[in-house]
């Protein structure tokens, strides 16, 4: 190693490190403190231990419910997107078209989430059913969920379609000359084949279906009454609407610990079903 | 076999009529008169009324949130570029102590979602004096290790003996870096530039909580919101302002379209 390396090499990494440092470890770190302090937004702040993930789990009227919603969402949502997104681009590769219909597919992926949202709010007014979706209870979150898939599969539709490219062809031709069906081609070689893809197209759809807040947030307001609010709605109401830092805080720091969990469980579980090439 | 594939071409081609069709009709609606939106079923209106498009950006300064969002995203973008290559090229190219400990580090800051770091993230920007500023807009998210990843994971196939000749023939880190490898990482960046840019584009839940004067600095979904709050019941208006809001998102896509597909299959990842 020479010592001109280890020095130029500082000098390439400092503005991220410095950055990163900054605007991420730093935050991470606060956003620990903050989470034990009552922290109102003017005023000064106060020591108070846990009280703020107490009054999260027992007397906040919206919490408990927003994290049922947010899971019901991300339930709903991300099998949804999956099979979508995997039964077209399997459709689609078939095309000699495949690019087009690729980005037609992609559009809304794209498009500012806001406007999309706003389009929808006004398409389910139009349909013309009293109350509409949006506003009956029973049907808010579904509506919610409906608009959200189609704003997002097309992402994994084209994760999916180029994995679909990649299959290596001998492997297929083999399976077809053996005379395996089309389905179980399907079931036993091409999706384990598959399985990288699919594992991690799962694991970031689930990490961003429990951080919904935008179409929520546009569609309905969370309403009515508490049936449409999600965990980020919840931790952007208390902070910035409550004006209570603290109880944000201790909010996202909710939402970090799901995550991780969540994404810990898939990674332990993939071994049964996430097959790598040696 | 010819029949099969046409009928199943049909087919595809109404699947994605009937998917595009909330676009198609927020078009229409933004195409029909005053009063229009509810008055029929039918999907266009009595004429259609391309001063809808004019008349938004008489209602609120439309103008003025797209002029906005070019400058934040593009600031953002060369930010998000120069920071990301510089790394990139310490973690594939150079060899120095600590090297993998701190992209381990980098690499364990993807996991950490926005959510956690809104919150403190708006008391450092009253500490720098920067709540309500086109700062604040760019800088807290633009240095993120995904740029970092990506171009590490491209700098790393370019072949070593390369870098070697340029330093044989005299050539600093500084220079094999600006004359040798930049110019080689030309896609990648590009990929990079564009996802960047389109994420800065569309980011709703930061500017909701950094900017105050929507007017005068509010970015397209921003100043799209405050319409819709303002304007709600002229859907027709609503309508343009959001067409006018996705327009370049989606003429960049179709401009891009080869190296988007490319860049997703390759990266996989992009926070979405």
């Amino acid at each position: 190693m020479r010592r001109g390396e280890q020095w130029s090499a500082l000098a390439f990494a400092t503005p991220s490190v410095l950055g990163l440092g900054l605007f991420t470890l730093f935050p991470v770190g606060m956003a620990v403190v903050m989470s034990l302090f009552s922290w109102p937004m003017l005023g000064t702040s106060e020591f108070v231990g846990l009280d703020n993930f107490r009054y999260l789990f027992g007397a906040d009227p919206t919490f408990v419910a927003a994290l049922r919603n947010t899971f019901v969402f991300t339930g709903l949502y991300v099998p949804l997107n999956i099979v979508l997104a995997l039964a077209l681009a399997f459709w689609i590769n078939r095309s000699r078209w495949k690019n087009l219909w690729r980005v037609l597919f992609f559009i809304p992926a794209i498009t500012p989430m806001v406007a999309n949202a706003v389009i929808w709010k006004l398409l389910f007014q139009m349909v013309g059913r009293e109350p509409n979706l949006l506003a009956d209870g029973r049907t808010a979150l579904l509506s919610v969920v409906a608009m959200s898939v189609w704003q997002g599969f097309g992402y994994n539709m084209i994760v999916f379609s180029a994995a679909i490219n990649e299959l290596p062809r001998p492997v297929l031709e083999a399976a077809a000359i053996d005379g395996a069906s089309g389905l179980r081609r399907l079931v036993s070689v091409q999706l384990p084949l598959m399985s990288p893809a699919l594992f991690f197209a799962t694991i970031m759809t689930v990490i961003n279906a429990l951080q919904v807040f935008t179409q929520p947030y546009i569609l309905t307001a969370g309403g009515p009454g508490n049936a449409t609010s999600t965990l980020v709605m919840n931790i952007y109401q208390a902070g910035f609407q409550s004006r209570d830092l603290g109880l944000a805080a201790a909010g996202a720091w909710v939402l970090f610990a799901i995550i991780l969990l969540v994404t810990a469980v898939q990674f332990v579980g993939q071994r049964r079903w996430v097959h790598y090439e040696s | 076999m010819r029949a099969r594939s046409v009928v199943s071409h049909v087919l595809l081609a109404a699947v994605a009529l009937a998917f595009l069709y909330p676009l198609i009709f927020a078009v229409a609606t933004a195409l029909k008169p005053p009063g229009e939106t509810f008055a029929t079923t039918s999907l266009l209106g009595s004429e259609l009324r391309w001063r809808n498009f004019a008349d938004v950006f008489d209602y609120v300064p439309f103008h003025r949130y797209i002029l906005n969002g070019v400058l934040v995203a593009g600031a953002g973008t060369l930010v998000v570029l120069a920071a990301s290559a510089l790394s990139a090229y310490a973690f594939a190219a150079l060899r120095w102590r600590g090297r993998e400990g701190v992209f381990l580090l980098f690499l364990a800051t993807l996991m950490v979602p926005q959510e956690v770091l809104v919150v403190p993230m708006f008391l450092l920007m009253q500490a720098f004096g920067w709540v309500d500023s086109y700062q604040s807009l760019i800088f807290p998210w633009a240095f993120t290790a995904f740029g970092s990843f990506l171009l590490r994971q491209f700098f790393r196939s370019v072949p070593r003996e390369l870098r070697e000749a340029a330093r044989i023939d005299g050539a600093g880190e500084l220079r094999t870096f600006l004359q040798i490898m930049l110019p080689l990482a030309r896609p990648a960046m590009g990929v990079l530039a564009v996802f960047t840019f389109i994420t800065y584009w569309n980011s709703f839940l930061w500017p909701l909580i950094m900017i105050n004067d929507v007017t005068e600095r509010g970015t397209v979904p921003l100043g799209l919101r405050l319409f819709f709050g303002q304007n709600g019941n002229e859907w027709h208006l609503v309508m343009a302002a959001s067409i006018v809001s996705l327009l370049p998102t989606l003429l960049l896509l179709i401009a891009l379209q080869k190296h988007l597909v490319k860049g997703i299959a390759a990266a996989g990842l992009a926070g979405r």
